[in-house]
C-alpha cells in the first residue's frame, strides 16, 4: 500500500519510564508510517501514551525497544528537524519578543545566520496574523495568539515533519475551531507533514487525513483509519466518530447491529 | 440522547440581527482632582509620613533639650552635611561601598560555581543542599571571630564574612530558580539545538531570573549589614575605616549628631541600592517579562 518511501517510520517502539516504585509501560510495539504531506493524528483516552510516542520521536525519550526513523536516519536527540509544538501556553520565552521568540529558534539551531532569520520570522508571523504583535512580549497575549506563535515558530524551521502535542487543548471552544481552520489552512499552503496528538474525535476527524487509534494502559495501536476532514457515513451509514468511539471503546455500535 | 428530549418552550419573541453596530461614543472618565492624583503616588505618601516623622524628631528633641543624648533633626542635617564637605563621611562610605562590592563580587562567584556544580551532577547538588542547610542559619557576622584568625585583621577577613553573606543565598535561590524552571521550556531549548553552557545561560538563567533577583537582594541585605557591624569592630585596622567605624569613633568621642549623621547615612545607601538598583533591574527584566510571580 506505501508506495513512496515513509518520511517517518516508528518500528516496534515500546516506551516505558521508571517511577518510584516500578517501570511502567506506556506505549507497546507500536508501528506505523507517515508519509510526505500527512496529516496524521494520534488518537486515544489519556493514558494512552500519545504524547509520551510524541516525545519519543522528538528525540526527547528513548525507546526501550524498536526504531523511530526519519527519512530512513534512526532518531538519537531532539533536533529542529523535528519542531515540537506543546500544548502548554509558557512553552514561548517569556524573555523574548514574539519576533525573538523565532529568530533565535533559527539562529540557535543553526538554521539560518541573524538577518536571513528576521526575514523568514517575519514571513511566517505574517502568516499566522501577528504581525502587529512582533514586538510584544508573550504575557500580553491571549492563548490562542501565543499558540499561533508557538506554530509559527515551528513552521518557519521548514521542519521534515512538525509535530503537536495537543496544542488547541487548553483553548476556549471558539478559539479552538477557528486555530484548527488556520492550521488547515496553513497545511493548504505548504502541504507540511504533520503528527498531531490529541483526544478528541472530532477534532482528530476534522484534523487528519490519517487516524492512528491507540488503546490505554499500554498504548498498542487498535486501528488506523482514512479521514476526508467530515464526518461522513460509510456505507452501512455509521458515521466515522461513531467507528471511532466504537472501536476505542470495543463496542460494536447500535446502528451496525439494525444493518445486519 | 438529545433526540429522545422535546425541548419545545414558547418563544413569541421576534429574532433580530444588527447590520451595523452603533459607532463607539468616547467616553469622558470622571475628573480626578489634583489631591487626589498625588494622593494616587505611593513616593509622594511615603515622603509625606517621612516628613511628619522628621517634624516630631524635631518636636520631641528641641522640647529634650539634650543633644548628647537625642540631637534634633536639624542639628543631624547640619553634622550630615559638614560630614559630606569634609570629606570624612564620604571617604568612609566609598570605603564601605568597594568593600562590599569585592566581597559581593566574590560571593556571586562561588555561587554561581557551586550551582553550576550542582546542577551538572546529583553529588553536586547533594553538595549544595547540605552546605546551605548548615551554613545559611549562621549569621555571618558569627564568623568574624574566626576570620581575624585566618586573614587578619585586615579588609581580607571583612571580605571573607561578606562573601559568607551573600553565597548561601545566592546559590539557594538561584538553584531552586533552575528547577523551577518548567518542563515546556526545557524542552523547547533541546528541540532548538541548546546543550551544555548554551542551555544554562540562555534557558536556565533567563527561565530562573526572577529567583536569582530575590537571592541577589536577600544576600545584599545579609552583607550590608554584615559589613556594617565588621567595621563597628575594626575598622580602624585597615586603614581607612568604613561607615561602621564612622559610627564608633565619633560614639567615642561624644559626638552624637555625627552618630546620628552616620546612621542617616547608611540609611540613605541602603536606601539606594534596594530602591534604585535593584527596582531598575527589576522593571527592566522580569517585570517587563511578565514573570515576577
Amino acid at each position: 500500500m506505501n508506495v513512496s518511501p515513509p518520511t517517518l517510520a516508528v518500528d516496534r517502539v515500546t516506551l516505558q519510564y521508571r517511577t518510584d516504585q516500578n517501570i511502567v509501560t506506556a506505549a507497546y510495539r507500536i508501528s506505523f508510517n507517515v508519509l510526505e504531506s500527512d496529516r496524521f493524528v494520534m488518537l486515544g483516552p489519556s493514558g494512552c501514551g500519545k504524547s509520551t510516542l510524541l516525545k519519543a520521536i522528538g528525540g526527547f525519550i528513548k525507546p526501550s525497544e524498536g526504531e523511530i526513523r526519519l527519512n530512513g536516519l534512526a532518531v538519537k536527540e531532539p533536533g529542529p528537524e523535528r519542531a515540537f509544538v506543546f500544548q502548554e501556553f509558557d512553552q514561548l520565552l517569556p524573555w523574548k519578543t514574539i519576533l525573538e521568540n523565532i529568530v533565535f529558534a533559527l539562529t540557535n539551531s543553526g538554521t539560518l545566520k541573524r538577518p536571513e532569520a528576521l526575514e523568514r520570522a517575519t514571513h511566517y508571523l505574517e502568516k499566522v496574523n501577528l504581525s502587529r504583535f512582533i514586538n510584544a512580549y508573550p504575557h500580553t497575549l491571549s492563548g490562542g495568539m501565543k499558540q499561533r506563535v508557538a506554530i509559527a515558530r515551528a513552521m518557519a524551521m521548514e521542519p521534515a515533519v512538525l509535530l503537536m502535542d495537543e496544542p488547541f487543548a487548553a483553548l476556549d471552544a471558539l478559539t479552538r475551531q477557528q486555530m484548527q481552520d488556520e492550521l488547515l489552512q496553513l497545511w493548504e499552503d505548504t502541504k507540511f507533514t504533520i503528527i498531531f496528538v490529541t483526544h478528541s474525535i472530532p477534532e482528530a476527524i476534522r484534523i487528519g487525513n490519517r487516524i492512528l487509534l491507540l488503546s490505554p494502559h499500554p498504548g498498542q495501536v487498535k486501528a488506523e483509519i482514512n479521514s476526508t476532514g467530515n464526518d461522513s457515513m460509510d456505507e452501512n451509514g455509521v458515521k466515522l466518530s461513531q467507528r471511532i468511539h466504537g472501536t476505542l471503546f470495543n463496542k460494536t455500535s447500535d446502528t451496525e447491529f439494525n444493518h445486519d | 440522547m438529545t433526540d429522545s428530549l422535546s425541548l419545545q418552550s414558547k418563544n413569541d419573541r421576534p429574532e433580530f440581527f444588527n447590520e451595523l453596530l452603533e459607532p463607539i461614543d468616547e467616553i469622558q472618565p470622571a475628573s480626578v482632582t489634583i489631591w487626589q492624583r498625588l494622593y494616587g503616588q505611593g513616593v509622594l505618601r511615603k515622603f509625606g509620613i517621612l516628613l511628619i516623622l522628621a517634624v516630631i524628631w524635631e518636636l520631641y528633641a528641641r522640647s529634650l533639650n539634650n543633644p548628647l543624648v537625642f540631637p534634633a533633626f536639624s542639628d543631624t542635617l547640619v553634622a550630615l552635611f559638614d560630614g559630606f564637605l569634609s570629606g570624612e563621611l564620604l571617604s568612609a562610605g566609598v570605603a564601605t561601598i568597594l568593600l562590599l562590592i569585592q566581597g559581593y563580587a566574590l560571593g556571586l562567584l562561588f555561587a554561581a560555581i557551586l550551582t553550576t556544580l550542582a546542577s551538572v551532577s546529583k553529588i553536586g547538588a547533594d553538595l549544595l543542599e547540605t552546605l546551605t542547610a548548615m551554613f545559611n542559619p549562621l549569621p555571618s557576622i558569627a564568623m568574624l571571630p574566626l576570620a581575624m584568625v585566618w586573614f587578619g585583621l585586615g579588609d581580607g577577613s571583612v571580605i571573607f564574612v561578606l562573601v559568607h553573606a551573600v553565597l548561601w543565598a545566592v546559590a539557594l535561590n538561584t538553584f531552586s530558580g533552575f528547577k523551577s524552571v518548567s518542563q515546556t521550556l526545557r524542552l523547547v531549548g533541546q528541540n532548538y539545538g541548546l546543550k551544555g553552557p548554551g542551555y544554562i545561560f540562555k534557558i536556565l538563567i533567563p527561565g530562573a531570573f526572577a529567583s536569582i533577583l530575590t537571592g541577589m537582594k536577600v544576600g545584599w541585605a545579609f552583607a550590608w549589614r554584615t559589613l556594617i557591624a565588621a567595621e563597628l569592630v575594626f575598622g580602624a585596622s585597615s586603614g581607612s575605616g568604613g561607615l561602621g567605624w564612622y559610627l564608633f569613633q565619633k560614639k567615642n568621642e561624644l559626638l552624637i549628631t555625627e552618630v546620628f549623621g552616620g546612621l542617616l547615612t547608611i540609611i540613605v545607601f541602603g536606601l539606594i541600592i534596594e530602591n534604585f538598583v535593584f527596582n531598575s533591574i527589576e522593571k527592566a527584566t522580569v517585570r517587563r517579562w511578565g514573570m515576577l510571580q
